[in-house]
């Protein structure tokens, strides 16, 4: 509960997801636009769940502790799904904005092709996915008090911040796997990404046994950061050219000597 | 009072790229036109359907630059806002004090009393805003500018001086900072006779930008901390309908506004709009004169500088390295000199004053936007229980609005009232979080659950 504690977990939280907007997204205008419209359908996904969440609980018994929380699994369910559904809704509309702007001009590029667009939404949704995760528990770890006083577990914080990350991450994955599947039309794979979606977020049921959730997720982000990976293009190939400075077009591109 | 006025016009709108834009979205031809040749040195202008097309990615692009453009400001305003909000308790302590315009008080015994009250409270600000545009439009059509100009002069100086004043001393007694009149005096002095001067008169474009969203975020403030709850709310639905009828209506008083400003071909008060370019002529009240005086250096200076003012580095302001060598192989290599662009200016041609290029001309706000955007997010981060997720969610909100404004900005080509959408999704996005997101996102906090 100290100023360290907040800037390690804000760091460790939006470090990396910052970094990919300042480095990849912040210059060009068109991506900010999508990916804060991504992260108004995030928005508007998460509304829509908490309302039938709470239209549930108020028709519910309040006294009874396992129906609250059993409504609340069932609303974290929902939520999931719901998510999924207005990433797919969010595909529909740029493909149709897409369409509408190659027919309209003679040309054959657009300006920002499908993939980055599964990038940048992808990102939006995890921005504000993280955001909505954690930007409450931040403020408060800055003011005074004492970390699991009452017997829970002392690494809240920590956790807490270690999760945003890599959910934030994911639905990065998330969006490029998903809207690859879309154009390829390969259902098995978008049925995958819910799949782990769902399976990420019910690995959270066992919080605070931290091993039992972060351990699991981690391995599911690896797993989907190769499979993006793959998706955008990437190979083994690449990777080494790409680390050993051999790779001609990127360095052509940014006019660095070989 | 002045302050009023001043909120009161800036719902003018967002006042985007009017005119024809098909003949210059593509740079290098525009330049042609604009600077001192005789218009026979112009290659023709043939439009043709590639060329229509190739403006479309281009509109797209420059659409997607002028959002991004007026992005920047907003998110600058809120977060000055939220920030003070959240750390200055000034702003957020109820004194029990009013403004005039609200004089019916909210701490009534009976919910329908409360109710009742802020409704009038609402209606007679609401009325003192459309009386105070009305005199405004009535003394712009009857070209009392001196009037005006005074207005906004005392209503600046009331911002900048005596507001700032407050501010600052709010400031340090939050932090503790021992500060001397003298030293307070002298800080005061210069920051509000720099405003003033880059506001009304001439300065750097990112100073005149900063001073307008300080004065901005310093309105939205004063409205946070003295309207009461409801009638705040209110106002805030009431003045995006009033907006969109007083900007979208046949009569309505900002149309007239903006009608009668693009027939005489100035530029409506630039201490009202937020400018995302250099704003060409900068006194308004000389503008009539000089239109047609052809040694004014200024607008020439503009033109034959190859850099648009606000331009990146990388941006060469239209003047490709193409179109450059086709006028040197047209006309040969040529130095211009002051001397020879006045003598060419003063010959007489047909040519319409100066258009803007599209890039240069930028995209403008009204700082009433500016006022009304950052109060709400103020006033979300100030009083929602649901914290930074609300004040988070009304931002994301009133930033799509705003997207959604200038996509239709850029379908309609004509001023478009910038505060409907996006005050209707913050107010929306508001309640909703702060009534149904909240309490989802608290069980799923303590749980450590994750979605």
């Amino acid at each position: 509960m100290t100023v360290a504690v907040f800037f390690g977990c804000t760091f460790i939280a939006f470090g990396p997801a910052v970094a990919l907007f300042v480095f990849t997204i912040a210059r060009d205008p068109l991506r900010v636009i999508f990916l804060i419209a991504g992260a108004f359908f995030w928005l508007v996904s998460l509304l829509l769940s908490s309302l039938v969440w709470f239209i549930t609980v108020q028709i519910s018994n309040k006294n009874s502790a396992t129906q609250q929380t059993g409504l609340l699994i069932f609303g974290v369910v929902l939520s999931v799904l719901l998510q999924e559904t207005f990433r797919y809704g969010y595909y529909r509309l740029l493909k149709k904005a897409n369409e509408g702007l190659l027919a309209l001009s003679q040309e054959d590029t657009m300006p920002i092709s499908i993939r980055q667009l599964a990038y940048v939404s992808g990102l939006g949704f995890g921005f504000m996915s993280g955001a909505f995760s954690v930007v409450n528990i931040l403020s408060d770890s800055l003011g005074p008090g004492t970390v699991g006083i009452h017997g829970d577990s002392q690494h809240y914080f920590i956790s807490s911040a270690f999760m945003t990350l890599a959910i934030i991450l994911l639905h990065m994955f998330w969006g490029v796997v998903f809207f690859e599947s879309c154009e390829r039309q390969r259902w098995w794979a978008l049925g995958a990404v819910v799949l782990s979606h769902l399976v990420v977020s019910c690995v959270t049921f066992v919080n605070p046994h931290y091993q039992g959730s972060l351990i699991p997720t981690y391995i599911i982000l690896s797993v989907m950061a190769a499979w993006a990976y793959l998706c955008a293009g990437g190979s083994l190939r690449n990777l080494k050219l790409c680390l050993t400075c051999k790779d001609k077009d990127f360095l052509l591109a940014n006019h660095r000597p070989r | 009072m002045a302050d009023h006025v001043e909120h009161a016009v800036n719902n003018v709108s967002v006042d985007g790229t009017e005119g024809s834009r098909h003949t210059e979205t593509s740079p290098g031809r525009t330049e042609v036109e604009l600077n001192g040749q005789p218009p026979t040195a112009r290659p023709p202008l043939v439009l043709t359907d590639t060329e229509e097309d190739e403006d479309e990615e281009l509109t797209l692009k420059y659409g997607a630059k002028h959002v991004i453009m007026l992005f920047i400001p907003v998110t600058l305003c809120m977060v000055v806002v939220v920030a003070t909000i959240k750390s200055v308790s000034f702003y957020t302590q109820k004194d029990g004090q009013q403004l005039i315009y609200t004089p019916f008080r909210e701490d009534t015994e009976t919910v329908g009393q409360r109710a009742l009250n802020s409704m009038l409270n609402a209606a007679i600000m609401i009325s003192v805003i459309v009386v105070m545009t009305l005199v405004l439009v009535v003394l712009y059509k009857y070209r009392c500018y001196k009037v005006i100009q005074g207005w906004l002069f005392f209503s600046n100086l009331l911002l900048l001086f005596f507001f700032s004043f407050i501010y600052l001393g709010e400031v340090f007694k939050t932090y503790n900072v021992a500060m001397d009149y003298l030293t307070l005096a002298l800080i005061i002095w210069n920051f509000g006779v720099v405003g003033m001067i880059c506001i009304h008169w001439k300065g750097p474009l990112r100073l005149q930008q900063a001073y307008l969203i300080m004065i901005s975020a310093l309105m939205a403030l004063v409205f946070i901390k003295y309207l009461p709850e409801w009638t705040a709310w209110l106002i805030l639905a009431a003045i995006s309908v009033y907006d969109l009828l007083a900007v979208l209506c046949p009569k309505g008083p900002l149309r007239i506004l903006v009608e009668t400003a693009q027939e005489r071909n100035e530029p409506i008060f630039p201490a009202l709009i937020y400018s995302s370019t250099m704003v060409w002529l900068f006194n308004m009240a000389d503008s009539a004169e000089t239109r047609n005086n052809s040694s004014h250096p200024v607008p020439e200076q503009e033109n034959q500088v190859a850099v648009a003012p606000m331009a990146q580095p990388d941006d060469d302001g239209g003047f490709t390295p193409a179109w450059v060598d086709q006028q040197q192989h047209q006309l040969g290599p040529m130095q211009s000199t002051e001397d020879s662009r006045r003598e060419i200016q003063e010959l007489p041609s047909a040519r319409p004053p100066p258009e803007e290029d599209e890039e240069e001309r930028g995209v403008k706000l009204g700082l009433g936007d500016f006022i009304f955007y950052s109060m709400l997010v103020g006033k979300a981060s100030a009083t929602a229980s649901g914290d930074w997720n609300t004040t988070l969610a009304c931002f994301v909100a009133i930033l799509i609005g705003l997207c959604l404004t200038l996509l239709l900005l850029a379908i309609f080509k004509k001023a478009l009232p910038a505060l409907p959408i996006s005050i209707t999704f913050g107010l929306v996005f508001y309640f909703a979080t702060d009534n149904l997101v909240r309490p989802f996102m608290d069980q799923l906090a303590v749980h450590q659950f994750y979605i």
